[in-house]
């Protein structure tokens, strides 16, 4: 199986503060080989016996032949997990399980694709505009945050986007405000066909609500709490209308985490819709 | 029932066996223990539906899963066709709906065993649970017992959350169980001091992981003590070989692999391996030696027990 992932001790090779983001760069050769735009990996925090138990979802931003394959991961410390992975140093080894996800798909023409992140979630987008840039797409970035220092990739993303640009809430940099009020504007100044989103639930929503007034396609990619990483807990899911018009609480990191937008009910997320498949005393039962 | 091994998935904690196959071949598995399967199709709980807690893991997943339907179409075959012995979690809110179950599997081929999580909510006990009371558990033991095929082992699974678990071990017993599984997860709770709510959107959840060994370990203890000649499938915080010897040595013949599996997609051979050289470095021939040898009084050598029951699941 082409994408089946594998577990590696891979060695650090450097680390580095982007702004208010760490990131590490690790030799992971069977995962930087199969690696798709929209994969994630999982990492084991705190070393040997740690008490940590389960295992951190981070998005890989970049992937790089080096020594037979190296992945770079980028993330904001949050709680304990994140707070020992920033003490990680150069020639330390990191326990990591990937490539993991269905990916982001992509068009069969070229067409031009805006890219929405929010914080870290533009780490995502560049592999993306990379293979969409192949495909001849044009791409367009939208990218925004809190505060200047939270928005990721905004340099990169001038050097490949027809056009970029940027928001903040404090208005620190960019546009003052979030994405999704510039983004019908860039939707329409360049005739957008598609748009890829990674980011917080809230802006995912919005972003959609966009896509769908614009009629055209989403893919978002969706963070919920995960326990496991590989479909066998059940923690992480989210409520998605299927083919068939049922929803189903659908397992973001299987099945997920990039769907189709129109098809999250973000609307229902932290909850079990009483329409889905199997709710308590629901009609599908 | 011969298994070649003594490491299972835990219920819950393998997924439908094929997300696991990804990582390892699943006939290396003991056996396969699937997620509690239950009559209709289940949506479970909202989310949050996990949190980490030091060396644990609340959750509260609610028994998500497709419907008996749905798991006899596609996931048990598809176990069946791996060669991987099936021991079937049984999840239900009535007695009836546990009949009923039992019946619905009593013919399907590759069963290996049927696990009855009688954690589960009576629902017409105002939602309390099966195990916390001796005849309400052997009530749904007796059931499945009597609609399953009569060569298809019944494994109660026991919940520490009891005030006398051996009473309740006995009863199960008395009505028809052929092994006892422990221990399902204790009830916890976390509370998100930042938002100064629950952590889990369910409020308290299962508490699994290495914080709940100890009460794993006490409850195979008595268990083992009060019914030497049951065996009995310990889990609870296995993460490693020396783990599975701990409740082998308080009685356990085989022991199962949950939250493990969550840090370490190859926790179950792993730990396998790693419990097979123990053995042999400890000069055990059989598994079945080692097994409730912690029993033995004081002051009695290592190999001193020679009584013991030969209780290969
Ligand atoms: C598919 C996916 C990709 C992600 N990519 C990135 C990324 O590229 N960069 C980045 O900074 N963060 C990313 N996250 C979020 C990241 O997983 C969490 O910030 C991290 O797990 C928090 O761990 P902690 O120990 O610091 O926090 P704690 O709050 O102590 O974590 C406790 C537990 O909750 C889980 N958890 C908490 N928050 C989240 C969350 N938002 N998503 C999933 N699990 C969570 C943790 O895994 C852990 O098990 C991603 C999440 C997902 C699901
Ligand atoms: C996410 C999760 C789901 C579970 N689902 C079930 C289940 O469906 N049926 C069941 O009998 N036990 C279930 N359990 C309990 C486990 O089978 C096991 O008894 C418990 O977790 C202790 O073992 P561990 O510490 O190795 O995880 C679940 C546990 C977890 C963590
Ligand atoms: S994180 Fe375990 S099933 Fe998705």
């Amino acid at each position: 199986m082409a994408g089946s992932p594998v577990q590696v001790t891979g060695t650090v090779l450097t680390t580095r503060r982007v702004d208010a983001y760490h990131a590490l760069t690790v030799v992971a050769p069977g995962i930087a080989d199969r690696f798709r735009p929209g994969h994630f990996v999982t990492v084991a925090a705190g070393g040997r016996d740690t008490a940590m138990l389960t295992r951190r979802a981070l998005t890989v931003h970049d992937v790089k032949p080096d020594y037979g394959g190296t992945v770079e991961l980028v993330f904001a410390v949050r709680g304990a997990g994140t707070a020992w992975l920033s003490e990680v140093k150069a020639r330390d080894t990191l326990d990591i399980v990937g490539p993991l996800g269905r990916p982001f798909p992509l068009p069969r023409d070229p067409c031009t694709c805006v890219l929405v992140g929010g914080e870290y979630g533009s780490a995502s987008l560049f592999a993306l505009g990379d293979a969409l840039q192949l495909r001849g797409c044009r791409i367009d970035f939208v990218l925004g945050a809190t505060t200047a220092e939270r928005v990721f990739g905004a340099l990169r993303a001038r050097r490949m986007g027809e056009t970029t640009t940027l928001t903040t809430e404090d208005g620190s940099l960019g546009m003052r405000g979030r994405v999704t009020d510039v983004l019908p504007g860039v939707i329409a100044d360049v005739r957008a066909d598609a748009v890829y989103a990674c980011g917080p639930m809230a802006m995912l929503r919005g972003v959609t609500a966009v896509a769908v007034e614009f009629g055209i396609p989403v893919q978002v990619a969706v963070e919920e709490h995960m326990a496991c990483g590989i479909g066998v807990c059940m923690t992480c899911v989210v409520p998605v209308i299927g083919e068939d018009g049922v929803t189903r609480m659908l397992r973001s990191c299987v099945e997920g985490p990039v769907f189709r937008g129109e098809r999250v009910r973000f609307d229902d997320v932290g909850t079990i819709p009483f329409d889905a498949l199997g709710a308590p005393g629901g009609r599908n039962v | 029932m011969e298994l070649p091994n003594p490491v299972l998935t835990a219920s819950g904690c393998g997924g439908t066996g094929r997300e696991l196959a990804q990582f390892f071949d699943v006939v290396r598995l003991g056996a396969f223990v699937t997620r509690s399967i239950t009559m209709a199709p289940r949506a479970g709980r909202p989310t949050p539906r996990m949190a980490e807690t030091p060396s644990g893991l609340l959750n509260a997943v609610g028994l998500q899963g497709p419907g008996v339907e749905a798991f006899l179409e596609r996931e048990l075959p598809w176990l069946a066709e791996r060669g991987a012995r099936t021991v079937v979690s049984l999840g239900g809110g009535t007695v009836a709906e546990f009949t009923a179950l039992s019946r619905r599997l009593a013919d399907a081929p590759g069963i290996t065993a049927v696990e009855v999580n009688l954690s589960c909510p009576n629902v017409e006990d105002r939602g309390r649970m099966f195990a916390r009371d001796g005849s309400a558990a052997a009530e749904v033991v007796a059931s499945v017992r009597a609609a399953i095929r009569y060569d298809v082992p019944v494994i109660a699974k026991l919940s520490p959350d009891v005030a006398d678990i051996v009473a309740v071990a006995r009863s199960c017993v008395d009505g028809g169980a052929d092994a006892l599984a422990m221990i399902n997860t204790p009830a916890g709770m976390s509370i998100d001091v930042d938002a100064m709510r629950p952590a889990l959107a369910a409020g308290a959840g299962g508490l699994s992981g290495p914080a709940v060994r100890p009460l794993a370990v006490r409850c195979v203890w008595q268990v083992h003590a009060a019914l030497p000649g049951v065996p009995i499938v310990g889990m609870g915080g296995v993460t490693t070989g020396r783990d599975a010897l701990e409740l082998i040595l308080a009685g356990a013949c085989a022991v199962a692999v949950g939250t493990a599996t969550f840090h370490d997609p190859y926790a179950c051979p792993r730990i396998l391996r790693e419990l097979e050289e123990l053995l042999t470095e400890r000069g055990f021939d059989r598994l079945a030696d080692a097994v409730g040898l912690a029993h033995r009084p004081a002051g009695t050598g290592p190999r001193g027990r020679t009584d013991l029951e030969e209780s290969s699941l």
